[in-house]
């Protein structure tokens, strides 16, 4: 084990935590931003520790295409070849190819694949797939899982929990630097409360250094989301860090956390950020928008990045889906805020006012007190009160969820 | 060898218009020359822009690069990034006002004060003129009497003289360029002596109608008529102008006959007063240039050089014939410059250039920048948008040093002769 994990604060579920990795000493909650080929979105390494990123993820299933993982081991691991010191993590590369593959295809033995390249079968096994990430030498390292999309139901959701559980084994056995990487293994199980009882059971057995929930954020209704969460929050150990993968709006975190997880991954503030979309505490800002033309105002005038203390949304507007420029600055202003997000969920939970905090971000989020049914309950099942900010008599969580984009 | 001699001129506002106080935010310009050589050619001087109005004073050495901006901003590098450049040097950036064409009307750049407001650049230096060598670029058969016709990210638009103006006047730049009616090198005589008859009414009416402030440059034009250039010249000197902008270059014009066309013009100027020119970018030209008694470079090389994968890696020490140039060949190079996409950096951990100081260098390596180019990550273009602005404006420095210390002429035959060397070997 290349880590600890001391929890510093708590407030029922929810806590701050310092996690020490071999590069890092990271505070949580905290957001990794996806840095898939090793750099991300124009921004330099200078300018993603200003920003306050910890972790950043790097994806396997790229790097080992391009540069590949052999180049990478040779020029002494990722963290030399892109210069960041700071810490690191590595996806197993299972998700990326189902996900992006048509022809990917699920055996005990691992996945294969059609290469990218040439187009002649693949084969990635839990041993590979380690070995790759041995040799990137992220922080953290994932196991190989078997993902099925959360909208899959049936026997094939099984199958694939108990597959992920022989594959850890695998994983664990192949994994050559356990005292400089961290191997998290990833709970699976859909929705279905049995078998993610079974898959957290049968992980926490084999005392790993770390835990992910996995295969959720695939277009699940969020009610699901949020039990499946709280289910494997409350079953796994207390003293391990926890981490919810695909989770990046700003609401999941924060109801994530209060639940009890501690570590979170998306591609989302910056996907959005190329589209025009800037994250504020209202919700979203299209910066797009005609209107935006004539708006003298910073992109969020409570923020206090760079591009909020120099730019007007007007000239933003000008710049962003146009110019590369609109794109490097809106993904600096994005995970800005996502990191400040983290650091205040970190420092409230510390310092005991995290039900404020929670409610001072619901209400400018849903100011008509509106806030989804499902954010209600799951706050409820993390002891966070929450009715100063929801207006009951409304009765129109549904309507006004599914009005609101990006939920 | 030129012996260089120390010409100080007594620094002089350069006064524009009558009323003062029509300038909003920038004060007058002061160019001083240090020095120059006998008969003309090359020279060094100061570049002092005014500030006020919450923009600072800047002041840059000459003869000095113009970095090129999109929408005023460097293409790659965010405006964070920019102080890990060299200062003063980097502190002049070219505008086109076109690019706001697009998005942001005149009536809010004013609203939101101006150009150095609008772009959180207090400390820079702007000098608008209406082609950017990129997007915005003159096209000479749709322009006519009553204004000049550029294509621009919006499609192709027809200036008038007013419109330029009052562009000019809610951006506010430190300087601005006349519209011009630019045309290439291939055109009539008598078009290109209408191009010359042109640009010289749209000068008079943009200073009659000036209210934006800031210095103004002539515009000179003239194409590949030597007789026409100095016609234009002598016009534009006649007139009360902090400056000139020589235009009409990189327009299909031979690099052979440049010089003669560049010292028509340039003897006909002034010696006091800064002289701009657009579309000369390779070293060998910024040498060409500076030969013939150019202050200020607007120049897309960087940019050029950035989105096509390459590094900067001349010698800018005088003393250093540089690495074998069989080695260099092989690897991409043609003395200049290297190709970052090519296989041979793959592996390579050393800094594009050993020595230099730039952010890039300092922290990666040309095997990060080979995978950036491969992945199509822009990351790459921000590195060496770093890099080769940072040594491009070392190359100026160099030749800063090479007039002050007199030796340019030496200086300049050097490169060249290196350079051809080294392309005599690699076809080998
Ligand atoms: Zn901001
Ligand atoms: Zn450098």
């Amino acid at each position: 084990m290349a880590l600890r994990f001391e929890v510093l604060g708590r407030f029922n579920r929810a806590r701050a935590a310092q996690l020490t990795l071999p590069h890092f000493v990271c505070q949580t909650p905290l957001f990794m931003p996806v840095g898939t080929q090793g750099t991300i979105k124009g921004l330099t390494t200078d300018q993603l520790e200003d920003i306050g990123c910890q972790i950043i993820l790097g994806n396997t299933y790229h790097l080992a295409l391009r540069p590949t993982s052999e180049l990478i081991d040779e020029l002494s691991g990722l963290h030399k070849f892109m210069n960041w010191p700071r810490a690191l993590l590595t996806d197993s590369g299972g998700f990326q190819m189902v996900s992006l593959l048509h022809l990917a295809d699920i055996t005990e033995e691992g996945v294969t694949f059609q290469s990218p390249v040439d187009g002649k079968p693949m084969l990635l096994t839990p041993e590979e797939s380690i070995q790759i990430q041995n040799r990137i030498g992220a922080d953290i390292i994932m196991a190989l899982d078997d993902v099925v999309k959360t909208t899959i139901t049936g026997p094939r959701i099984e199958e694939a929990m108990y597959r992920t559980l022989r594959w850890i084994d695998r994983c664990v056995a192949a994994h050559k630097r356990p005292a400089e990487q961290n191997l998290f293994g990833i709970v699976q199980g859909g929705l279905d409360p049995i078998l993610r009882d079974i898959c957290v059971r049968g992980l926490v057995e084999r005392n790993l250094p770390g835990y992910a929930i996995g295969g959720l954020s695939g277009g699940e209704d969020k009610n699901s989301f949020w039990r499946v969460v709280a289910q494997c929050t409350g079953a796994l150990p207390e003293d391990k860090p926890r981490y919810v993968m695909g989770v990046g709006y700003p609401l999941d975190i924060v109801v994530c956390s209060a639940l009890g997880a501690d570590m979170y991954d998306c591609v989302y503030p910056t996907r959005t950020a190329r589209f025009g979309t800037a994250l504020v505490p209202e919700g979203v800002l299209k910066l797009k928008h005609k209107a935006m033309a004539e708006d003298i105002r910073p992109i969020d005038p409570t923020c206090s990045c760079m591009v909020c203390k120099k730019y007007s949304r007007a000239y933003m507007h000008c710049l962003v889906t146009k110019d590369a420029m609109g794109s490097q600055l809106l993904s600096y202003h994005n995970l800005h805020y996502i990191m400040k997000l983290s650091r205040d969920l970190h420092s409230s939970i510390l310092h005991g006012n995290f039900p404020e905090y929670v409610c001072k971000f619901l209400q400018k989020m849903f100011p008509e007190g509106d806030v989804p049914k499902w954010v209600c309950n799951a706050m409820e099942v993390a002891g966070v009160d929450i009715s100063s900010c929801c207006s009951f008599n409304l009765k129109q969580g549904k309507k006004t969820q599914e009005s609101r984009e990006d939920y | 060898m030129d012996v260089a001699v120390t010409n100080i001129i007594r620094p002089r506002n350069a006064v524009i218009c009558p009323s003062k106080t029509l300038r909003i935010c920038c004060g007058a310009m002061r160019y001083c020359l240090k020095s120059s050589s006998h008969g003309g050619g090359a020279r060094a001087g100061t570049l002092l822009l005014g500030g006020g109005g919450g923009v600072s004073a800047v002041e840059v050495e000459t003869p000095s690069l113009l970095l090129s901006t999109r929408k005023g901003l460097p293409h790659f590098v965010s405006p964070d990034m920019l102080p890990s450049l060299p200062s003063p040097d980097s502190r002049l950036l070219h505008l086109s006002p076109f690019h706001f064409l697009e998005a942001v009307s005149s009536s809010m750049i004013s609203k939101l004060g101006g150009l150095h407001q609008m772009l959180g650049l207090q400390d820079y230096g702007f000098v608008a003129l209406p082609r950017d060598s990129i997007q915005c670029l003159p096209s000479y058969d749709g322009t006519n009497k009553t204004g000049a016709s550029f294509e621009t990210p919006c499609g192709r638009c027809l200036i008038k003289p007013k419109e330029y103006v009052e562009m000019i006047s809610s951006m506010r730049p430190n300087i601005w360029v006349t519209l011009a009616d630019e045309v290439p090198a291939w055109v009539s005589d008598k078009r290109n002596r209408k191009s010359v008859d042109r640009t010289l009414r749209w000068m008079d009416e943009c200073i009659s109608l000036n209210m934006a402030g800031g210095d103004i440059f002539g515009a000179i034009v003239g194409g590949s008529n030597v007789l026409e250039r100095q016609r234009c010249a002598e016009e534009v000197a006649k007139r009360n102008l902090s400056g000139y902008w020589i235009g009409g270059f990189g327009l299909g014009e031979s690099i052979g006959e440049r010089p003669r066309l560049l010292k028509a013009v340039c003897e006909c100027l002034p010696v006091e007063k800064p002289r701009l020119i657009c579309g000369l970018g390779l070293p060998e030209e910024i040498l060409q240039g500076v030969d013939a008694g150019i202050d200020l470079f607007d120049s897309t090389y960087i940019y050029h050089i950035t989105i096509g994968g390459f590094a900067l890696t001349f010698p800018l020490d005088t003393s250093k014939s540089g690495v074998s140039s069989h080695n260099l060949a092989e690897k991409g190079s043609d003395f200049t410059k290297i190709n970052l996409r090519s296989t041979a950096y793959r592996k390579d951990t050393a800094p594009i250039v050993e020595d230099c100081e730039c952010y890039t260098c300092s922290n990666h390596t040309k095997a990060y920048i080979n995978h950036l180019l491969n992945v199509h990550e822009m990351l790459a273009q921000t590195l060496l948008e770093i890099h080769n602005t940072y040594h491009f404006l070392g190359f100026f420095r160099t030749i800063r040093e090479a007039i002050k210390g007199g030796y340019f002429k030496q200086f300049h035959q050097d490169f060249v002769n290196r350079r051809r060397d080294h392309l005599c070997n690699g076809d080998v």
